[in-house]
């Protein structure tokens, strides 16, 4: 029987106290290995003939398959259509309220993962090292208790309007996608805090975007009671956007050596204190 | 409908073919088409899955069979591809881990059954509260990580609950082999359901195999790690009741007939009419694949194919919600344990037990089934619905 290799040392590659930063032993890019990077490029030069680099046909058949293809899903019928539902649905009428649902549906959708979200940027606080600038336990939670009250505003909104806000909207499903890669980058326990910040900042780009399409949309519909309360959601959305930014900033700042700007540091806030 | 086997040819294996294109075909639409259609998908992968498996193992024992086994398994191998490339680009592996054990969920409980054999049937629920536990650890683990309701994908046909719990499924493997039929007295459905369930658990096993590792999250990581070792145990438990004395051919045969029968079962229930026209494309394949193995049989063993093959298919598998013989089994049954091939009420486990010593051992450092679902219960909407209802209104802001 062979005897087991002790680990002598920790690898700086896996040693808990490594910053991303710091210098270590990636060995990903051409430059690693000069020698075998030489013989890579002219190995690939041999064997490829006349290259071309613009993906012609690629691209074309992506086309003509696009052509061809069907939606993700469509909008399910009305889930009720009593009362107050029938009189709104009647006053925005056919497609534009379907329309309508489908993006309160995305929003939704969004604002639910966007309270996971948080909750593991939560936990990812709780393994970093305090910040003077924030962000703290109580400002996180404070931002996601609202996209948690945004999710219960559209599950409201959307019931109003006779929907059934458990379903996936079309829209809904798409963002589900495009934000899949969001979970996977905050719930990783390797990614550090200012990863994930910077990932929840992304976040927060869409959401704010979101909000203030769905104001003028209900505006434009005639919704003017919706309107006035998406409109503040929207400007919590806004004040959560300029915080997050700012947490990115001023901790950027410091990972470089420089002067965070001025600006930041008020739009951080105090830590103590919940989002304006 | 009954299909008269002996009778109904199917197309010959030259003209079994297909392009790159309708290999990738269009997939199902995860929000408009039925939970029976991504069942049936997704099972369907399995029984090709376990075509392809079988007949590699067959070939590396079987000279005189190399090349009719390398014939069959190339078109088989397509096959498997046209019905996995079904599945949606925007289903998450997740998402589709909650459809794998919503086919593990429903088709066992419909195969528990019809099993004549009162002891294979009781293997069969025994399994199915394993499955029907790890629905709830999956759907957590969706809703807790993702904010995404497992009940989307279910479409309400299945419960989320709790069953015999993730954490105690944990046995020795010589408490997971089971006493297999007879081939010489077993009924044609007895060996049409066994090799059907293996074949859903082995897929199901190398799913999440497969994707376990892609995972992020260190509690999905964990989870599935768990979750795959029992389906380890199942397909050790399922391919245990399969008459190890029949013979490579018989086996080949017989799973040609598992093929058939799957697919003509899918062709009679299936709503939407592009993929209905897959299974029935590919029933007639494997009536093709049927004979020609038939004719294998005659040439390479001197056998007549027709004292393995019933003269009618038994009744198609029913693909549909069993809700209540699942709630039935779970009252009566939850608390049943295996001791070597027999099933006792846990208050006969002795603590120095091989399974229960094991199962100590492995949830030593926390079980992760039992993480993920502290406290989980199965909302519509996700269980966010009770957190915010306990939230209040927006404190006054402050600058």
């Amino acid at each position: 029987m062979t005897k087991p290799t002790k680990p002598t040392k920790t690898e700086k590659h896996e040693d808990p106290s490594t910053k991303p930063s710091d210098l270590g032993p990636n060995r990903t890019g051409i430059a690693t290995s000069p020698i075998q990077s030489k013989a890579a490029v002219q190995g690939a030069i041999d064997g490829c003939g006349e290259p071309s680099a613009d993906g012609e046909e690629l691209a074309k058949t992506r086309a003509d398959h696009a052509r061809g293809a069907p939606p993700v899903g469509t909008m399910p019928p009305p889930a009720s259509m009593k009362g107050a539902a029938k009189a709104v649905v009647q006053a925005i009428k056919g497609n534009s309220a379907m329309a309508f649902l489908d993006l309160l549906g995305e929003r939704l959708a969004f604002e639910r993962t966007g309270t996971r979200l948080y909750d593991a940027l939560l936990v990812k606080l709780e393994g970093a090292d305090p910040r003077p600038n924030g962000p703290s336990r109580e400002q996180l939670e404070d931002i996601r208790d609202d996209e948690m009250r945004h999710f219960a505003l559209l599950r409201q909104a959307i019931e109003t309007l006779g929907g059934d806000p458990t379903v996936i909207t079309p829209s809904a499903d798409v963002a589900g996608v495009a934000g899949s890669g969001w979970v996977q980058a905050l719930s990783d326990p390797r990614t550090t805090l200012t990863e994930a910040l910077k990932v929840v900042l992304a976040a927060e780009l869409a959401d704010a975007d979101g909000w203030d399409t769905l104001v003028e949309v209900a505006s434009g519909l005639g919704q003017e009671e919706l309107a006035a309360q998406f409109s503040e959601a929207a400007v919590q959305e806004e004040s959560h956007l300029m915080r997050v930014r700012a947490w990115v900033i001023l901790a950027i700042s410091g990972q470089v050596g420089i002067e965070p700007p001025q600006m930041a540091i008020t739009d951080a806030g105090s830590p103590g204190v919940p989002a304006p | 409908m009954a299909l008269d086997i002996s009778k109904e040819r199917g197309v010959a294996l030259e003209r079994q073919v297909f392009t790159w294109r309708e290999l990738a075909g269009r997939p199902y639409s995860k929000l408009d088409d039925d939970a029976f259609t991504r069942v049936r998908v997704i099972f369907m992968n399995g029984i090709e899955s376990e075509a392809l498996r079988f007949s590699h193992s067959c070939a590396r024992m079987n000279r005189a069979l190399q090349e009719p086994l390398a014939r069959v398994r190339r078109i088989e191998q397509h096959q498997q591809t046209m019905v996995n490339w079904l599945n949606p680009a925007d289903q998450s592996p997740l998402e589709t881990t909650i459809g794998f054990e919503q086919v593990a969920i429903e088709v066992t409980a419909a195969l528990a059954q019809q099993e004549p054999d009162p002891y294979l049937a009781q293997v069969y629920r025994f399994g199915l509260l394993e499955d029907f536990d790890h629905m709830h650890r999956f759907a957590a683990l969706l809703d807790r990580v993702e904010g995404k309701d497992a009940n989307n994908l279910l479409q309400s046909y299945t419960d989320i609950r709790p069953g015999r719990p993730t954490v105690v499924e944990h046995r020795d493997p010589r408490d997971d082999l089971r006493r297999p039929y007879d081939r010489l007295k077993a009924q044609p459905i007895t060996k049409l359901n066994a090799l059907t369930l293996m074949a859903a658990e082995h897929q199901t096993h190398d799913y999440y195999m497969n994707v376990g590792p892609t995972f992020a999250d260190p509690v999905a990581r964990m989870l599935y790690a768990e979750i795959a070792s029992i389906e380890e145990q199942h397909v050790t438990q399922y391919e245990s009741i399969i008459d190890p004395d029949e013979t490579w051919i018989e086996k080949w045969l017989l799973h040609e007939l598992t093929e058939v029968y799957n697919y003509w079962s899918c062709v009679q229930q299936e709503s939407n009419s592009r993929i209905k026209a897959v299974w029935e494309r590919f029933l007639d394949y494997e009536l093709g694949q049927l004979h020609f193995v038939g004719e294998v049989m005659k040439t390479v063993a001197g056998k007549d194919p027709a004292q393995f093959l019933p003269a009618e298919l038994p009744d198609p598998i029913k693909f549909e919600s069993q809700r209540e013989f699942v709630r039935e089994t779970l009252e009566g049954e939850v608390n049943l344990r295996a001791s070597g091939a027999d099933f006792i009420d846990v208050s006969q486990e002795k603590p120095d037990s091989l399974s229960v010593r094991y199962r100590e051992q492995m949830n030593r450092d926390g079980s992760p089934s039992e993480i993920v679902a502290q406290g989980y219960c199965w909302t519509p909407g996700t269980e966010l619905v009770r957190r915010v209802a306990g939230l209040g209104a927006a404190p006054t802001r402050r600058m």
